[in-house]
């Protein structure tokens, strides 16, 4: 049994002690290939089938640089509105672990590509922080290790590893931001709000696939904590492992309680890694961090310098997007949105598809009540991002023009929606194998209104007695009857002119 | 003062997972000594003005397009492995922390 950490109360954290952040994201980039050679930069797969010679580490193999990575680099550097480098640098990272068959993992050491940032991010009140951007260097990613015996499946205990290097070599950017200060206790919803503000940027300038479930965009959380006053940074833990937005912001609130714990029990807090447990939202010790100069970075002799011209990081930073900022204002305005549905609509990560859906025919409004609200909850159980539900924008745009033209109830609508979803087709199909029409028939509609008005006289008599609200229960008897295929309202009407009151 | 200690000697066995017994310390500790003494004649020579050298090419900027083409099969990739399972490399249990 592990001991369970003390916490100190989140309220008495923040009267006593001022929070200091750091993260460092790494986002796989969305080339064909990978970062030195042109095997398919692809997820997943039959283990050791996206290898070559270069990626497996063979004596005599011989790095090649993907110029679009550096592309990319270049473009997300821009967009974080940092400095590029005129000439830069990979460098050997070294150490002893076999996620890497060449035994080091090429990187960038003191000459990053990008440098001296900084991306505005909007909390969930509105308010904008500026989080300072210290680099974002280009790399390569690592092999996947799974271990085999002991009981838990973790490095310790086990017997013996698997390496499977599929993922190994794949292009990776890290960026990591200058200690973000002074936000209190909002230090864990900037730290979520900065990782999703960062994967929206990403995702517009489609350099990577950012999803986090897949690790293709992963955060590592630096969490330390000054008393208030104090003039020096405390000891900071690193914590790993943090892939969704949710744990992001639960990780460094738990980081915060227990280091405030350790501190206010006169301990010191251990600079260390640490490992986010997703299942009870807590972090465990791992590794003593060691000092940088452990790695022996050198200069990688394989790959010769990037000088990237100005003409080109001019020409690059005319394809970036709007900026994130810009564009929840736009996108406010634009569809009329208070603060709170602007929050939504980003929180759901429906920004892209309701674009999409309103440019397929939908109104803004309508489209953004689909993805917001009735898809998001279908996404949720089944735990699925929004836009890898097995429905199309032009798909969600065609339910609201049946809906608009009156062939489908708002009821009716869902259950096309979920036919769409269960794969039996296009809109139009569903409506057709389902037979989801609505009832427009006035003589089949006013069969069922005579047989629901015999049925219950009283309330024919008392419509007729100029209780027109008492129609009703009428109107509800006919959608039953109609299985809710009906329009409510010329139902009412038809009940209306049938008892001539 | 000597260019590198028998500390720091010991700290770079460690880190380049070599065993290196006490006496070979001391061997080891006057040798780089003497390497070290070697390099740092060159920077005598070089001024404020010439960079530091780290490839032989004046060359920059060497991309490559981004076309994939076909890597090794599993089979092959593991020819040369010492030990595999499940299509994956198979290396003996792993001592330090993961990266």
């Amino acid at each position: 049994m592990t001991a369970v950490a003390d916490l100190m109360d989140y309220a008495e954290v923040i009267e006593r002690f001022d929070p200091v952040l750091g993260l460092e994201v790494h986002t796989e980039l969305n080339t064909k290939t990978k970062m030195f050679c042109s095997t398919p930069n692809v997820f997943g797969g039959e283990p050791n089938t996206h290898v070559c010679p270069t990626c497996l580490g063979l004596p005599g193999a011989l790095p090649v640089l993907n110029g679009k990575a550096v592309e990319s680099a270049i473009r997300i550097g821009l967009a974080l509105n940092c400095e590029i480098a005129e000439w830069c640098r990979f460098a050997r990272k070294n150490y002893f672990y076999p996620d890497m068959p060449k035994n080091f993992q090429t990187s960038q050491y003191d000459e990053p590509i990008a440098f001296n940032g900084y991306l505005d991010v909007t909390l969930d009140d509105g308010e904008v922080v500026r989080v300072e951007i210290e680099r974002a260097h280009m790399e390569e990613d690592t092999g996947k290790s799974l271990h085999v015996g002991g009981a838990t499946g973790r490095i310790h205990g086990a017997d013996y590893s698997l390496l499977d290097y599929n993922r190994a070599g794949v292009p990776l950017i890290e960026i990591v931001t200058k200690p973000i200060v002074g936000t209190g206790d909002r230090a864990p919803m900037v730290a979520r709000a900065y990782v999703n503000t960062l994967r929206d940027l990403l995702r517009a300038l489609d350099v990577s696939d950012v999803r986090m479930d897949q690790g293709s965009l992963r955060c590592d959380a630096n969490v330390s904590l000054m008393e208030k006053g104090a003039a020096q940074f405390g000891t900071r833990t690193e914590t790993k492992n943090v892939n969704s937005l949710r744990s992001v912001e639960r990780a460094v609130r738990y980081e915060m309680t227990r280091q405030a714990a350790v501190l206010a029990g006169g301990g010191t807090v251990i600079q260390e890694t640490r490992h986010f447990q997703e299942a009870d939202g807590t972090t465990s010790s791992g590794r003593i961090k060691e000092t940088a100069e452990d790695y022996r970075y050198f200069p990688e002799p394989d790959l010769v310098p990037i000088a990237p011209s100005r003409e080109w990081v001019e020409q690059l930073r005319t394809t970036l997007p709007e900026k994130p900022a810009d564009r929840r204002k736009r996108i406010q305005t634009e569809w009329d949105l208070t603060a709170e549905e602007l929050r939504d609509l980003f929180n759901a990560g429906a920004v892209e598809l309701v674009e999409a859906t309103v440019e397929a025919g939908a109104k803004p409004d309508e489209a953004r009540g689909w993805w917001v609200n009735f898809l998001a909850q279908e996404a949720n159980s089944r735990e699925v991002e929004l836009a890898e539900l097995p429905i199309t924008p032009a798909q969600v745009a065609r339910v609201t023009v049946l809906v608009a033209s009156g062939e489908l109830t708002n009821k009716l609508a869902r259950e096309v929606v979920k036919g769409v979803l269960a794969g039996e087709g296009e809109p139009d199909e569903v409506v057709e194998k389902r037979g989801l029409k609505v009832v427009s028939d006035d003589s089949a509609l006013l069969a069922a209104v005579d047989e629901a008005l015999a049925a219950q006289p009283d309330i024919a008599d008392k419509i007729r007695g100029g209780k027109v609200q008492a129609a009703g229960a009428i109107v509800g008897a006919v959608m039953k009857a109609t299985k809710g295929q009906a329009d409510a309202k010329r139902v009412r009407e038809l009940i209306i002119e049938r008892v001539g009151a | 003062m000597p260019n590198i200690s028998r500390a720091e000697v010991a700290h770079l066995a460690k880190l380049a997972h070599l065993a290196v017994t006490d006496e070979e310390l001391d061997v080891f500790a006057g040798q780089l000594d003497q390497i070290l003494d070697s390099v740092a004649k060159v920077g005598e020579v070089a001024g404020e003005d010439i960079p530091p050298t780290s490839h032989a090419v004046p060359l920059t900027n060497v991309f490559r397009e981004d076309v994939t083409q076909p890597g090794l099969t599993q089979q092959q990739a593991l020819s040369g492995a010492p030990a595999a399972e499940e299509g994956r490399f198979r290396v003996p249990r792993i001592l330090g922390e993961e990266q």
